[in-house]
């Protein structure tokens, strides 16, 4: 679970980013933490792995205390994926690059071995596996990188911003993984400004502006308030926008597939 | 990475800021000079406090303070290689009081030197047009490095990398994580940056005219004066005069 509790964040240059954060994430939850550029998404989520200590306030992962903990430690239980790729491979091949935290970790090398061909089979990367991480497009570095981090099975995934440089094809496969993820009871945490990924994962939605918390509920709830929604700087979702102009059709659908049944059952009862 | 932080221009009304650039370049540049002509510990230490006045004049003594101690990994490192390869304790030291004289001067120089400032002084000095631009678009680059710098660190402490972990070869090779996609980052913002630049039509007109022209005040000129008279004055000292030294007399048997 993780705890957060007041939280107040101040950088070195006098900056308050966060100002007093209460946050609650059951195991096995999947949360979109949502908001304008400059919100303090990335560093609320940087909190969660000590990264950054608290000014005020604390945050607990699994009832430790981030600031009693080192990062290697509460690395082993929070993922984090950087939103950028190239500010972390620096491997020869793809699979020392996936291999590298669990080295860090000290697993021996039959489990290293079983692992890596585990996570980069389920992410569609054993052709790129001897190939050199630098070679490969955008969206593969994103996708080792992901691998990366996923290879040593944290209990929480924290994803920055995963669907940015992914193709439609792309993130329709991470979205299925990152469902995936979360029925095997892994909490995922997703920072993202992608409305329709988030229509269509349909998770719980934590709306950030100014460095506190303006909305915490269900993504139908939450993206369905225009309000809201406009004063996080972000667009409701298009199928939102098209049922809200409709008259006769639910104002809390997000996504093609809720909105597919709503349309034929409305057909339906027509004829 | 408080060490880039010391490299930073802040825009602030003081008297080393409004020097002329090319004025500062020269003082900046004696230092450089002296500093390479001597590899007496008191001369070395001598012109590292030099410096402190000149930052205090430039209200930048914080920001400096952190570079230095950003430095200290680097000088560590140039004192004990000087050591394990054979030196003196004493030119050990006199090396890595030089490299900390060296990295103060060049502080000074760009905490108080607008990157502006610095292209106009160098295409008035004609050098030729893309050559200014490059060097102004490095030192503008160095606060967006720090940042990806500090992000290449939190990425790989959150795969397990412990940076302060190991002895003083493996703290070593803990940097490689962080190197590798800093420089690899670099090259690519670099790609971007001459793309970009070509498809603006960078270069097509070989005659620039400047809306703003430098101007060297009586006290540019005096600064030059005196660096120049300082530097004089240090080659003499450094052929003929004798120079109090000490000497501290220890050294590592040779390993190999």
């Amino acid at each position: 679970m993780i705890t957060v509790e007041g939280l107040r964040y101040v950088y070195p240059n006098a900056n308050e980013v966060l100002r007093g954060i209460d946050l609650t994430i059951e195991d096995g939850d999947f949360v979109a933490i949502m908001g304008e550029n400059g919100a303090g998404k990335t560093t609320l989520v940087k909190t969660f792995n000590g990264l950054l200590k608290p000014t005020d306030g604390r945050v607990l992962i699994d009832d430790v205390e981030t600031k009693k903990a080192s990062v290697a430690a509460l690395s082993r239980s929070v993922g984090l994926v950087f939103q950028n790729p190239d500010h972390q491979l620096f491997c020869e091949t793809v699979r020392d690059e996936v291999a590298y935290s669990l080295r860090n970790f000290g697993y021996p090398p039959d489990v290293i071995e079983r692992r890596v061909r585990g996570i980069l089979e389920t992410l569609d990367l054993m052709p790129y596996m001897d190939s050199s991480p630098f070679m490969l497009s955008g969206g593969e570095r994103k996708r080792v990188a992901l691998a990366s981090v996923l290879v040593s099975n944290p209990r929480h995934m924290v994803l920055d911003e995963p669907t940015i440089g992914q193709d439609y094809q792309q993130k329709d496969r991470l979205r299925n993984f990152i469902v995936q993820l979360n029925t095997q009871r892994k909490t995922v945490v997703v920072v993202t400004h992608d409305v329709e990924f988030v229509a269509e994962c349909k998770p719980r939605v934590v709306l950030l502006s100014g460095g506190k918390i303006t909305a915490d509920g269900r993504a139908e709830e939450i993206l369905t308030d225009g309000a809201l929604v406009e004063r996080a700087s972000l667009l409701r979702p298009q199928i939102s926008l098209l049922f809200s102009s409709v008259s006769g059709l639910p104002r809390d659908v997000i996504d093609v597939f809720t909105a597919k049944a709503v349309i034929s059952n409305t057909v339906r009862g027509r004829k | 990475m408080r060490v880039f932080e010391g490299f930073k221009f802040t825009k602030l009304q003081t008297p080393i800021h409004s020097m002329d650039p090319r004025a500062k370049f020269v003082m900046i540049m004696v230092v450089f000079a002296i500093s390479l002509l001597f590899t007496n510990v008191l001369i070395l230490t001598v012109i590292l406090l030099v410096q402190v006045p000149l930052i205090w004049l430039g209200r930048s003594i914080r920001r400096w303070g952190g570079s230095m101690k950003g430095g200290v990994f680097l000088a560590g490192l140039i004192f004990f290689m000087n050591l394990l390869t054979g030196s003196t304790f004493t030119y050990s030291l006199a090396m890595t009081i030089r490299f900390l004289a060296l990295m103060s001067s060049f502080s000074i120089f760009f905490m108080t030197t607008s990157p502006d400032d610095l292209g106009l002084a160098l295409e008035q000095a004609h050098v030729p047009y893309s050559l200014c631009f490059t060097f102004t678009t490095a030192v503008r680059l160095v606060p967006t490095m720090a940042v990806d710098a500090q992000t290449v660190i939190d990425a790989q402490r959150s795969r397990g990398l412990e940076l302060d972990k190991g002895n003083f070869l493996k703290r070593i090779r803990n940097y490689i994580p962080i190197l590798i996609p800093l420089i690899v980052s670099a090259i690519r913002r670099s790609i971007e940056l001459a793309e970009a630049l070509e498809s603006r039509a960078f270069g097509l007109t070989s005659r620039r005219q400047s809306l703003i022209v430098l101007r060297m005040k009586m006290s540019d000129y005096l600064t030059i004066l005196v660096s120049i008279l300082l530097l004089v004055l240090a080659v003499w000292a450094s052929i003929y005069a004798q120079l109090p030294s000490i000497e501290i007399p220890f050294q590592l048997p040779r390993l190999w």
